[in-house]
Parts: structure tokens; C-alpha cells; sequence
């Protein structure tokens, strides 16, 4: 696939879902533990069951609302939820119920930072709506239309979900990445909502055409659906946008559908044309009263607000006198932040701090697949890692080792130095010894050196240190070199 | 006092119908509102009463498991939806009954029977454990053969929920505490299009008329008014309440509980054959007209047409208390029909409920009560109308009414037909 050239600009639109983390689901009791046995996590209400109604769960509201305020939207002082109608099994009472044309929070706004240049995406909306449950077709194809049988599993339906539809402002898959990235760390700073894509906590689904560059009409959208984690809505959008883009190059027109985005060969196909799209007949939810938001409650909620990450970045940076990068890194989420003062509190320089953590502890995670919260190495044990690399006890480079060493083993750093002799050699004599062999052994270079060729000292140190597999610590070789040296 | 419940309202444990096919086998897994308080209150309920399936009728004639008869006349019908609490309540197999009323459900089976019906404000009773027909004009409420009894059956049910977010939060005052305070300078409107309007029985008119004359000798002050928007009542109920139907009964469809039609190919299919064989024509007929009237290009010119006239509805009452504190009618322009009669003329059926469905659509309070027997012997009923909450009101005038009207026939059950 070539660059993206070109004489058309890319319009993107991205629809978030996300699963919030009430303990009780949207319109009833029932709890919303993950991975629970099939159909135990169940009331009437969420079944569905004949005679039964819902009553909103007004933590979840109030999430949605905290969720509308660091987005910076117009909370509606007057809101309502509808119902969209369609028959679907994993869907209890063939309606949804959900916000219409009356959500609770609009027009805001996220500024994000594609590698330097701030790009603020409209957000047109944010509104509540329920989940369904999930359906599993048994049969060859997976699909309902040839399944033998199917089953179903209502614990998730029901579980309050909230739907954050941005402005057709993205530009490119990259400005797609970093709006989803920004949005998930806001979503986990406000603690609403676990995001994770791979369980399905944080669902995307992106809106994308092309446009002839310098005009304002918008093309043909396409909507994909089915993208699990951030980078897939990248591979998706660049797939797509190369696709319409070959399209219209060949004088084709874009087709307005839906189309499914398949991991594993990383292209998209139809799904239904917006013919085929339903009916929903969205009509006021009768049983239940409209949203109220009064500015006490609005007050209250944002009273609730914790520092985005955006001022978090801003502040860990200029706190600790940390490079951009470094800030973004530690303030990258609210583990990372503890993680960091974690280490502060244990005695690590922010500095230092910093420097391990986008550094060797960034790579043992990636290496792991993991995230912060799950970190191996607690912070105090780090810290006390690098307060020996400070004493001169370890070097840095066996500090390192020892690091990795210690996060694939399970063990502490300094266990890992105690066990494998890495403590850091400052005894005269022994590195005199090693000195000794290293000069007998290098006798062109020490000549060279004699010769006033002094950058071969440098080399003649690496052989020493090399020699104590990084042991050695480095001012003593420089004291017992030149001594050496002089001496002959 | 034994209750007959309508057969719409779920008891743990108890098979519930709503008159149809569809919920062939359904028993539900927990108590109604209603029940739980019926059982607090330590009212034995002696059985569940037959209805027009999911309360879609006015003659009871409209249930998979027959219809039911009037024991007035046992060929006619007793009304309906609610037809069985009724019959159940007029023929003295059960003192109290419970029944709901959409658009007249409760008052004009109570008016065609000869019992006392109420139609409290909507959210006063909860709806929870109710099978919804249409959720915003939806209510539960008592019938009983005296005014008393009603109104200590409907503080019995009274009351805030939880479980029904449109339940509402205000404290049950006791009814029956004012129920002697008299009617002395209270403000009676007399709709006049509703007493001589078309339609309208002989009969039907000279009892509503010699109430009025009753209640003005008791010392109230009568007036006349007239509600014009109430001539598009009708229409508008026919379109908001088959288009919340519509929405309501998707959730019967073979995949959950009652009727399954066997051998389906796939879930469409199954979902279809399973519907077409569960529901009968009316409930079907409603459907339909709901879903049209949802649909993406008819919304605005149907379904939102229908609300503004809902709207128009609750303004012309608002402008009526300011000059009345109740207004008064007959609950059913006509006695009792024959069974059939009616049964394949939908329009015909509908205009049954021309007189009940305002308050409805406004959401307020009204009670049907026995005003005599028109020319052909059966039992006419006198409906009072008062604003939101306005129960206690109602049932001091509807007692004073009784009191001067002194006890009625009792049906000569087996006499006829």
C-alpha cells in the first residue's frame, strides 16, 4: 500500500461505546460483573419479562455526565430517552432503549496532539443507552441465517453503555489513533469505565470518505464496524481510505454502506447497503420520565471531576522538570502517575524516575504485552534499584540487566544482583589485576596511547569494564588506567 | 374481601394470559406491585378475570379464551377491556375486583355492568408487573359494588414505587376520611356534547340527567361546558396507543416464553409463525397501525400529530377545572351491547370509548358509578372527571351521589336470555 497522497482529504468520524462501570446496570438491580456464568447476572427487568419496567440507574447518568463535562459539552437541562425498535433475539424486549434527538451532553470538543500540531475534534453528542446480551450461532458460518441453534446470554443486557460520537473532524488514521487514545484516558481517569477494547468495554465504529481536497461537500460515507482494539481502526481506516480512494481514481462511486472489517486479512467488505438499513421507529420512551439536569446537579457532578490528562500531562512536566515526552509518558494514566510518585515517595529522582519508566520498564512491559497496572516490579523496588545505580553499588548497564532479568523472573531487581554477583567492582586491586591482563593483551594500543593517539584510552576502559562483564566501575578503571599508563 | 384480578397482572408462581394465545404456558417469576399490596392489605384474591387480549376491546368478546357475559343479560357483552373483573364484581362472585383501563377499560365494563369502576391518575397505582398495552395511558384500578369500597381498595393500591420510575412520589391520602363532607357549592360542569351528543342513547341520557338533577338539589352549583379538542380525542388515542402496542408486544416472539411455533427454519421465521399464530385480529390489526404510524416519513403526521392533540386535550381540561372543580357525563354512550353485535365493526367498538378516553390522554382521574337502569332495563353508568390527584374529590361527589341515589338492583342473573 502506497502513501496517501493525494488530490482528495480524508473525513473521519468516529462513534465510541463504552461500557460503563456501574456496579448495577442501567434500568435495574441486576449486577455487572464480567465473565459470570451464563444468565446469572439477570432480573426480570433486563429480561425483558412481560409486565416489567426499567428505572435508570443515576450513577450511570451521572457518569455520563462527568464523561459530557471533560469533553467539554452542553449538558441539555432537558433530555429524554427513546426507543429504536428491532427484532434481534439477544435483545429481551426488541427495543432498545436509548437517547435520541434529545441526548444529554453536545457540542464539546477534544484537543488532541498528533505529533505536535493540536488538533481539537468536535464531539457532536454524547448520550446513555442500554446493551444487549450476546448471542453465540452454532453452526458452520457463525451467523443467525444458518446457525443450527443458538444461544444466548443476557448478563450483559442492560449494562449501561454511553455512545460518544465525534464531528466528521478526524483528518487521517493516525489523528483517528490519538483521538481514541485521548478519549480512553480521559474514560479511565474519570474512572467510569474499564475501556478495555479486547473485552468489549470500549467499542469503536468509524465513518469514513473522501473528499476532493479545497472543497467543503462531504462524500459518500461508509461506516466499518467490528474494530477491537485502536489499532485495528488504524489498519481499517488506512484499508478504506486506500480502497475508496483507488475507487474514485478509476471514476467508481462510493457506495453509502456499512461494511465489516476482518482482522485477520485487514480488509473491509459489505455488510448491508443503506437500503437495506432498518427502520428503527425511535419513538419517547413511555416508561420513563425525562432527564432533568438542573445546575445544582450539574455543579455537583462536575464538583466530582479529577485532573484530565491533559493538565496532568502539563503539570508532571513542569513539577518535576521533565521533557515533554517524559511527562506524556508518566502522565500517560492514572497507574502511570502512581507508579511514578510511587517512586518519588521511595526516594528516585523524577528525573531518574522518569527515565526508567519510559525506558526499561516501557520495554519489559511491551516485551510482556502488558500495561502499568499489572507492572511486575513494584515501584519501591525499582527505586531501590536505582539508589544503588546512585551509591555506585551497581552499574548502570548490570542495573539494566538486572531490571529484565527481574521482571521475566518474578524477583527484585536487587535479588537478582545479590544472586548473580553483579554488585559493582571498586576494589583497586582487583580491577588492577584485570587492568593488568587487559594492557598485556592490547599492546599495539598501549603504544598507539604512548604515541599520543589518547582517544585509544577510551577503548582500552571498554576492554576493561567488557572484562568484568559491566561490573567494574568506571571511575576506578579511568584512576587505574592512567596510573597504569603513566606509571610505565 | 375476596379480589377477581384481571388476568393482566402478574402473581408469582400463577399463570398469566392477558386473554391470548401468545402467552400460552407464561408463568411469571415474580409478583406485581399491585399484588404485593393486595396481599399486604390481606385481600384474598379468588381467581384471575378473563379481558380482551392485552386489553385490546370494549366487549371482553376480544379474548383467545372467550368471551364473557354480562350478568345482566348474558347475551350482551359486559364491556372490556376489563369485562371479567366486571361481571365478576355486578353477578357477586367476588366483592372487589382490579381491572385497567387505557382508554375506558375499567369505567365503561363498570357502566355496562352496574359496579363502581375508578380510572385514578395516571402513576397513582403502580404499573409494575402489569403486561403493558400502552405504557403512557396504561392504569391499574379497583372495582367494587359501593363507593366506599373503591375508594378503600384503591387506597390498598395506592401508591409510590420504585420499580415504575413513572410512579408518583406524593404520599395516598385517605380516601374515605372526606367521603361525607358533602357536595354544597361545588362546581359541577356538565359536558353537553357528551350528554346529547350523537350517538348517544335515549336511555343513557334522561338517568345522566336526573343525576344532574340529583346533585344540584344535594347543593352543587351546575354549569355547562363544552371541550371541542375532545372531538379528535378519539383519533389521537388510536394512533399513540397502537403505537406504543406495537413496541410493547415485540418482546412476544417465541424466543423467551409462551407460544413457539414449531419447525421454523430460522428465527424469523419462528418469530413470525409464532406472532401470526399467537395474537388475535385486534391485537394484530393495532400492531399494525402502530408500526405504520412509527415509521420513518408518517412519524410527525401520525404518531406526533397525535401527541399535539394530546397536548390541546390537557388544555382544554385545565381550562374546564378553572371554571369547574369536577365535570360529569355518561361513562358509555349506550347500554350494554349483544355479544357479536359489534365484534366486526372496529369503528363501532371504538366509539365505545369516546366519552373515557380524555382522561386518558390527559392522564387523570375519573369514576364510572350506577345512575339507574335506561329503557331497556340495563344499567347506565355516571362518569365524574376531576384533574390529576383529584380522587378524593371524586369519590366525596360520587358518595354524595350514591347516598341520595339509594342501593341499586342486583342483576337478575339468570332472568334473561
Amino acid at each position: 500500500m502506497g502513501p496517501i497522497v493525494s488530490a482528495y482529504e480524508t473525513v473521519i468520524g468516529l462513534e465510541v461505546h463504552v461500557e460503563l462501570a456501574t456496579r448495577s446496570k442501567m434500568f435495574c438491580d441486576s449486577p455487572t460483573t464480567f465473565g459470570a456464568e451464563p444468565n446469572t447476572q439477570t432480573c426480570p427487568v433486563c429480561l425483558g419479562e412481560p409486565g416489567s419496567l426499567p428505572v435508570p440507574n443515576k450513577r450511570a447518568i451521572e457518569y455520563l455526565m462527568l464523561i459530557g463535562l471533560a469533553l467539554d459539552c452542553r449538558i441539555a437541562p432537558h433530555s429524554l430517552f427513546h426507543r429504536k425498535n428491532y427484532f434481534y433475539p439477544d435483545m429481551p424486549k426488541n427495543y432498545q432503549i436509548s437517547q435520541y434527538d434529545l441526548p444529554l451532553c453536545v457540542e464539546g470538543h477534544l484537543d488532541v496532539d498528533v505529533d505536535g500540531v493540536e488538533r481539537r475534534i468536535g464531539i457532536t453528542r454524547a448520550h446513555m443507552e442500554e446493551d444487549t446480551g450476546k448471542s453465540l450461532h452454532v453452526g458452520t458460518t457463525g451467523r443467525i441465517a444458518e446457525a443450527k441453534y443458538s444461544l444466548i446470554d443476557y448478563n450483559r443486557a442492560g449494562i449501561p453503555l454511553v455512545e460518544v460520537v465525534s464531528e466528521p473532524d478526524v483528518r487521517s488514521p493516525l489523528e483517528a489513533q490519538r483521538y481514541l487514545t485521548e478519549l480512553r484516558a480521559i474514560l479511565q481517569t474519570l474512572g467510569v469505565s474499564d475501556v478495555r477494547m479486547e473485552e468489549g468495554s470500549m467499542r469503536c465504529d468509524a465513518n469514513v470518505s473522501l473528499r476532493a481536497r479545497g472543497t467543503e461537500a462531504l462524500g459518500t460515507k461508509v461506516e466499518i464496524k467490528n474494530l477491537n482494539s485502536i489499532r485495528s481502526v488504524s489498519r481499517a481506516l488506512t484499508y478504506e481510505i486506500d480502497r475508496q480512494q483507488k475507487a474514485l481514481d478509476g471514476g467508481d462511486a462510493i457506495v453509502q454502506e456499512t461494511r465489516h472489517f476482518d482482522e485477520n486479512t485487514g480488509k473491509t467488505h459489505s455488510l448491508r447497503s443503506k437500503e437495506e438499513a432498518f427502520d428503527y421507529r425511535y419513538f419517547p420512551e413511555p416508561d420513563l420520565v425525562p432527564i432533568e439536569a438542573g445546575d445544582g446537579w450539574v455543579a455537583e457532578v462536575r464538583a466530582q471531576m479529577p485532573e484530565l490528562p491533559r493538565a496532568r500531562r502539563a503539570r508532571i512536566a513542569s513539577e518535576h522538570d521533565l521533557t515533554p515526552e517524559q511527562g506524556a509518558f508518566v502522565a500517560a494514566s492514572p497507574s502511570s502517575v502512581q507508579y511514578f510518585e510511587a517512586l518519588l515517595a521511595s526516594g528516585a529522582a523524577a528525573r531518574d524516575a522518569a527515565v526508567w519508566m519510559a525506558g526499561e520498564l516501557a520495554r519489559a512491559l511491551n516485551e510482556a504485552g502488558e500495561s502499568i497496572e499489572s507492572a511486575r516490579v513494584p515501584a519501591a523496588d525499582l527505586a531501590a534499584l536505582i539508589a544503588a545505580v546512585k551509591e555506585g553499588t551497581v552499574t548502570l548497564s548490570s542495573a539494566k540487566k538486572a531490571f529484565q532479568d527481574a521482571y521475566t523472573a518474578g524477583k527484585t531487581p536487587l535479588q537478582i544482583v545479590d544472586e548473580r554477583g553483579l554488585q559493582q567492582v571498586s576494589d583497586d586491586d582487583a580491577i588492577a589485576t584485570v587492568v593488568d591482563e587487559v594492557l598485556a593483551s592490547n599492546q599495539a594500543e598501549v603504544a598507539r596511547f604512548r604515541a599520543g593517539e589518547e582517544k585509544v584510552f577510551k577503548f582500552l576502559v571498554g576492554q576493561v569494564i567488557k572484562a568484568t562483564k559491566g561490573q567494574a566501575s568506571p571511575q576506578v578503571v579511568d584512576r587505574v588506567l592512567r596510573a597504569r599508563l603513566g606509571d610505565s | 374481601m375476596p379480589l377477581a384480578l384481571k388476568d393482566i397482572l402478574c402473581i408469582d408462581g400463577v399463570r398469566t394470559t392477558a386473554g391470548s394465545k401468545i402467552l400460552e404456558g407464561y408463568v411469571p417469576p415474580y409478583d406485581s406491585t399491585v399484588v404485593k399490596k393486595l396481599r399486604g392489605a390481606g385481600v384474598p384474591i379468588v381467581g384471575k378475570a378473563n379481558l380482551d387480549e392485552f386489553a385490546m376491546g370494549s366487549s371482553t368478546e376480544n379474548s383467545a379464551y372467550g368471551p364473557s357475559r354480562n350478568p345482566w343479560d348474558l347475551a350482551r357483552v359486559p364491556g372490556g377491556s376489563s369485562g371479567g373483573s366486571a361481571a365478576a364484581v355486578s353477578a357477586g362472585f367476588a366483592p372487589l375486583g382490579i381491572g385497567t383501563d387505557t382508554g375506558g377499560s375499567i369505567r365503561q365494563p363498570a357502566s355496562l355492568c352496574g359496579v363502581v369502576g375508578v380510572k385514578p391518575t395516571y402513576g397513582l397505582v403502580s404499573r409494575y408487573g402489569l403486561l403493558a398495552f400502552a405504557s403512557s395511558l396504561d392504569q391499574v384500578g379497583p372495582f367494587a359494588r359501593t363507593v366506599e369500597d373503591a375508594a378503600l381498595l384503591l387506597e390498598a393500591i395506592a401508591g409510590h414505587d420504585r420499580m415504575d420510575a413513572t410512579s408518583i412520589p406524593e404520599e395516598v391520602p385517605p380516601y374515605v376520611k372526606g367521603l361525607e363532607s358533602g357536595v354544597k357549592g361545588l362546581r359541577v360542569g356538565v359536558v353537553s356534547d357528551w350528554v346529547e351528543g350523537e350517538g348517544v342513547q335515549p336511555g343513557v341520557t334522561e338517568r345522566v340527567r336526573a343525576a344532574i338533577e340529583s346533585l344540584s338539589s344535594l347543593g352543587a352549583e351546575i354549569g355547562e361546558i363544552s371541550l371541542p379538542s375532545f372531538r379528535y380525542a378519539l383519533s389521537a388515542y388510536y394512533l399513540i396507543a397502537p403505537a406504543e402496542c406495537s413496541s410493547n408486544l415485540a418482546r412476544y416472539d417465541g424466543v423467551r416464553w409462551g407460544l413457539r411455533a414449531p419447525e421454523a427454519k430460522d428465527v424469523v421465521e419462528m418469530n413470525v409463525r409464532s406472532r401470526t399464530a399467537g395474537f388475535g385480529d385486534e391485537v394484530k390489526r393495532r400492531i399494525m397501525l402502530g408500526t405504520y404510524a412509527l415509521s420513518a416519513g408518517y412519524y410527525d403526521a401520525y404518531y406526533g400529530k397525535a401527541q399535539q392533540v394530546r397536548t390541546l386535550v390537557i388544555r382544554d381540561f385545565e381550562k374546564a377545572y378553572e371554571r369547574f372543580d369536577v365535570l360529569l357525563g355518561p361513562t358509555s354512550p349506550t347500554t350494554a351491547f349483544k355479544i357479536g353485535e359489534k365484534a366486526d365493526d372496529p369503528l363501532a367498538m371504538y366509539l365505545n370509548d369516546v366519552f373515557t378516553i380524555p382522561s386518558n390522554l390527559a392522564g387523570a382521574a375519573a369514576i364510572s358509578l350506577p345512575c339507574g337502569l335506561a329503557e331497556d332495563g340495563l344499567p347506565v353508568g355516571l362518569q365524574l372527571l376531576g384533574p390529576p390527584m383529584s380522587e378524593g374529590l371524586l369519590f366525596k361527589v360520587a358518595y354524595a351521589y350514591e347516598q341520595a341515589r339509594g342501593p341499586v338492583d342486583a342483576p337478575p342473573l339468570w332472568g334473561r336470555s
